[in-house]
């Protein structure tokens, strides 16, 4: 691939080497989860922790490899595409499309792998303990290592049609992972919602494949982002309808309004498949696809014109998501609702042109939701219940557990100096930049939003008194651990991206995700801006202060505060609870009627849509059997078989069993031959 | 060549008078109605085309004609008949009268078409040395040289038949008998 | 002498033979005009080596494996048309049809 190599360096791009065995043989990486599928299915059941190892090992060699990309790329950026040609198709003037199947190792690639294979592994780690005594604990695994394969074939893509391939494999193994406890039919009907919806969304994603691929004759991402960065003619005139049919798979995938309905049901499967694929990697193929597509966004008037409408989708995504996970009582259907709203910043962020920013919330967010949910999921275990109802106080018995959600919370919120803090300010500090005004401000009102329901989920889980039934207690190691594992990049992952800031010649997160065959030329700002950061800090601050205002009080607490404070302190205590008036007037319009609206809006509208989608499909099946295939194909199909029975009993009295007969028949053959020969010669 | 030359040449008396004596025979050998005149008259025509086969210069082929046709097909053929025991009597359920204008037209046919392609083929061809002999070395040195493995072949299928014959036509033994023989 | 004058001899003892074939009733008789083809295919054999004249009289030599295998071949077919007859105590073909349909 030295061409591509020499057309980066005349297209301006940073310096970029091709790296060494590790970037030549960077395919074991996508091969090796397949290998551990295999080993898995065939041998699983046999091993001690039923298959367990084999995943966790192919995805510990993983990770090894990953970080030795990651810091091969670190310094000079890191470009190597190898492929190979499955088929090709001669198609017009003497060109040919050509299938490839590869990998390809440049800076985004190169941080996706690192993140999947770091949260897949502590996820798997921390399934072993989870789905310890599970019923399916050995396909469990499997299924994770389809994903997991999956998800690097995807990342690792050096085509549209290998991302395509990556894509389907990991909608199958969501699909598997989501429906595990598919004796309940709800999880199976979740399961196969989050398909459809994904299918419907991957009718775009194909078709904007496909008008792209043939616009330019090839559908590897080195010659888009050359013709894109060109502004060839052929990619412009379908730059715009290309654009958007790629989001709208994107769309599918990254849960973004109206396609996010199938993200709050997924929760139906184990905790660690919502960990690792409904929060850090799967969802965030979405994102992925808009950045590794981002010079046709960029460079090219369509693309621009297609980003004018992922804007206000995202933004939407972001805040109204956000408002849902108030309302919410399982703990997991918050962190999904927060998830999408999280999506949304990340696509919004890549949207208004912030590639570096939207990356980077991506690589941050990976990091502290998965926490998030493994901080839940060990709660879960615990409780025996996802419901918060049934929790509360558990801060006493399950401290580990405790320390890491509230980091993790913290994080999401966006409090300095924890990593979200940093990604969030780098999404605000882009949507000013590149004059989204609104958005900006509606993104720092999501913040508020996101700091005040994660509040009301730690004080509902971990404080106030244990409203359950049974006896909690904190998970083991094997759990834990991750949990820990997961917290330190939650807390300095922030500073790999801060504004202005190097490590030496090493570089930092901008110059390590913008290691691309072209330049990517999106803005990055030479420092923090204050002023943005202070927005969004008050209004994380803001969200946190009265969440816990209205929630973290239980009766007790309050009526010993009451009783502390009557004779000291009443009017301040008046105050107090003024406060607290006006932070339930304030809030009362955000909690209720609005929250509720939208709820409904949820449920019924685009829920409801997508059911007479399903229903009408049912009548059309129903009809295609009954009518077409029943009546019309099958009897076609037992009148060509009647047919050929009669003509076979006519024929047969052909076979009268007499010699003479045939002998007969032989010399009429004969001669019709000979006659036959001699007419015609 | 015309008629006249043509008739005017001894050989194609000769020619003539064998000739006819094959085609009535022939006749004869499928219309008669008794099957011992049938393989008679078979007989007959062997014999002729023995003698168109001198005629030709072939001289071995006709004396192997004679003797292996003639001296053991027919015998094998009377053996036939009188183990079926097909009546040596006049029989008139020999033919099947409902095939008759069939084959009859057919056979027409049959020969028409031979006729007239080989008319059109070899309209004027003749045959040149007339009552030069096949010297039989030639035919010796041909069979066991190039055509030795076709000979072989033949031997085989010789071997092949009189085993098979001997197998299929023999009587079954039943059980007792076979284990007083001691044979299989 | 012309060749052809042989061949339509041939041919003619061919379609008797063709015409004996479909005819008789009697497997026997249907054997002797089998007999009569292979006649008459051989004197096609031996008329076309006398105007070729080759060096090896190949007509001839094919004609003797024409008589050899027509004498295999009726040895055969009379052996099995003696096991039929022991089965069902008649040589007429057209109770032979078992392999109808």
């Amino acid at each position: 691939m030295a061409d591509s190599l020499v057309l980066a360096v005349e297209a301006g791009a940073p310096n970029l080497v091709a790296g060494g065995v590790f970037a030549q043989w960077a395919g074991i990486m996508l091969v090796l989860p397949f290998v551990a599928f295999l080993l898995i299915i065939f041998f699983g059941k046999r091993m001690k922790y039923l298959g367990a190892e084999l995943a966790i090992g192919a995805m510990a060699i993983d990770l090894l490899w990953a970080s030795v990309l990651f810091v091969q790329n670190m310094g000079t950026g890191l470009f190597r595409e190898e492929h190979f040609e499955i088929a090709s198709i001669g198609v017009f003037d003497g060109r040919s499309l050509v299938f490839e199947l590869g990998w390809l190792v440049d800076g985004l690639s190169i941080m996706m792998y690192f993140v999947v294979a770091f949260v897949s592994l502590l996820v798997f780690i921390y399934a072993v303990g989870y789905m310890h005594g599970d019923v399916r604990v050995t396909w469990f695994f499997a299924a994770l290592c389809l994903f997991a394969g999956s998800m690097l074939v995807l990342v690792g893509a050096p085509n549209l049609i290998q991302l395509i391939i990556g894509w389907e494999g990991v909608g199958l193994a969501s699909y598997l992972l989501i429906g595990h406890y598919w004796e309940q039919k709800e999880n199976s009907s979740a399961a196969m919602k989050a398909f459809y919806t994904n299918k419907v969304a991957d009718v775009g994603l194909v078709l904007g494949a496909i008008l792209l691929g043939l616009a330019i004759g090839d559908f590897s991402f080195s010659a888009i982002s050359e013709a894109a960065a060109n502004h060839a003619q052929p990619l412009e005139a379908v730059a715009f309808a290309g654009g958007l049919l790629l989001f709208l798979g994107a769309m599918g995938k990254s849960a973004q309004f109206p396609l996010h309905i199938w993200l709050p049901d997924a929760m139906a499967g184990p905790t660690p498949v919502s960990a690792l694929m409904h929060a850090a990697t799967m969802v965030t193929a979405g994102i992925y696809l808009m950045a590794r597509t981002f010079p046709v966004y960029q460079d090219l008037v369509g693309g621009e014109a297609a980003r004018e409408w992922m804007v206000p989708i995202g933004a939407i995504t972001l805040f109204a998501m956000g408002l849902l996970a108030l309302v919410a009582d399982d703990i997991k259907k918050v962190l999904a609702y927060s998830t999408v709203s999280q999506l949304g910043y990340m696509m919004t962020a890549v949207a208004a042109g912030g590639y570096t920013a939207g990356l980077f919330h991506l690589f941050t967010h990976a990091f502290f939701k998965a926490l998030l949910f493994l901080g839940a999921g060990s709660v879960i275990h615990a409780v025996h219940s996802n419901n918060m109802s049934d929790m509360g106080g558990l801060r006493k018995e399950m401290p580990r557990t405790f320390w890491t959600f509230v980091i993790g919370s913290l994080s999401l919120a966006g409090i300095i100096p924890l990593a979200g803090f940093f990604s969030k300010d780098e999404i605000l500090a882009t949507l000013d930049h590149e004059g989204y005004q609104t958005v900006m401000w509606i993104a720092v009102a999501g913040a508020f939003v996101t700091a005040f329901y994660m509040t009301r989920a730690v004080a509902l889980t971990f404080f106030g008194s244990y409203k359950g039934h049974g006896h909690p207690h904190e998970s083991p190691a094997v759990m834990t651990v991750p949990l820990v594992l997961l917290a330190v990049p939650s807390v300095i992952a922030g500073f790999l991206n801060i504004p202005g800031v190097e490590f030496g010649g090493l570089g930092n997160f901008t110059s390590w995700v913008g290691a691309r065959v072209v330049t990517i030329g999106d803005h990055h700002p030479e420092g923090i801006d204050w002023t943005l950061a202070a927005y969004g800090l008050a209004a994380g601050g803001l969200g946190i202060v009265l969440g816990w205002l209205l929630y973290g009080r239980d009766e007790e607490t309050q009526a010993a505060r009451d009783l502390f404070e009557i004779p000291v302190l009443y009017p301040l205590l008046r105050q107090k609870y003024y406060m607290d008036h006006m932070a339930l007037g304030l809030v009362g319009f955000t909690k209720g009627p609005s929250a509720r609206a939208v709820d409904w809006i949820n449920t019924y509208v685009i829920d409801g849509a997508v059911n007479a989608v399903g229903g009408g499909t049912r009548i059309l099946g129903r009809f295609v059997y009954g009518g077409l295939d029943q009546r019309g194909i099958d009897m076609f199909f037992n009148g060509v078989s009647a047919a050929t029975d009669s003509a076979g009993l006519a024929v047969r009295r052909l076979q009268t069993g007499r010699v003479q007969q045939y002998a007969m028949g032989f010399v009429v053959g004969a001669l019709v031959l000979v006659l036959a020969i001699a007419v015609f010669n | 060549m015309s008629f006249q030359a043509w008739i005017s040449e001894p050989v194609n008396w000769v020619y003539l008078a064998i000739g006819s004596a094959v085609l009535v025979s022939g006749v004869k050998v499928v219309t008669t109605q008794n099957v011992v005149r049938a393989a008679l008259f078979l007989v007959a025509t062997l014999g002729g085309t023995a003698g168109l086969f001198l005629m030709l210069s072939a001289e071995f082929v006709a004396w192997t004609l004679v003797l292996v046709y003639i001296g053991a097909v027919i015998v094998l053929f009377l053996f036939g008949t009188m183990i079926t025991r097909a009546p040596m009597v006049r029989d008139t359920g020999l033919d099947n009268p409902k095939a008759r204008p069939v084959a009859a037209v057919l056979s027409l046919l049959v020969f028409l078409t031979l006729s007239y392609t080989t008319l059109t083929a070899f309209g004027s061809t003749e045959i040149a040395q007339v009552g030069v002999p096949t010297d039989t070395r030639v035919l010796g040195e041909a069979l066991l040289g190039r055509f030795v493995l076709p000979f072989e072949i033949v031997g085989f299928i010789l071997l092949a038949a009189l085993v098979g014959g001997i197998t299929i036509a023999r009587r079954d033994l039943n059980p007792k008998e076979e284990e007083e023989r001691g044979s299989v | 002498m012309m060749v052809n004058q042989f061949l339509v001899v041939a041919a003619a003892l061919f379609a008797l033979g063709v015409y004996g074939l479909i005819v008789r009733r009697n497997a026997v008789m249907v054997l002797l005009a089998v007999e009569l083809m292979l006649t008459a295919v051989n004197i096609n054999l031996v008329a076309f080596e006398a105007v070729i004249r080759s060096s090896q009289a190949v007509g001839q030599v094919f004609a003797i494996f024409v008589i050899t295998v027509a004498a295999a071949e009726v040895g055969i077919g009379l052996a099995i048309i003696l096991m039929i007859f022991r089965n069902r105590q008649s040589a007429n073909v057209d109770d032979f049809s078992l392999m109808k349909f």
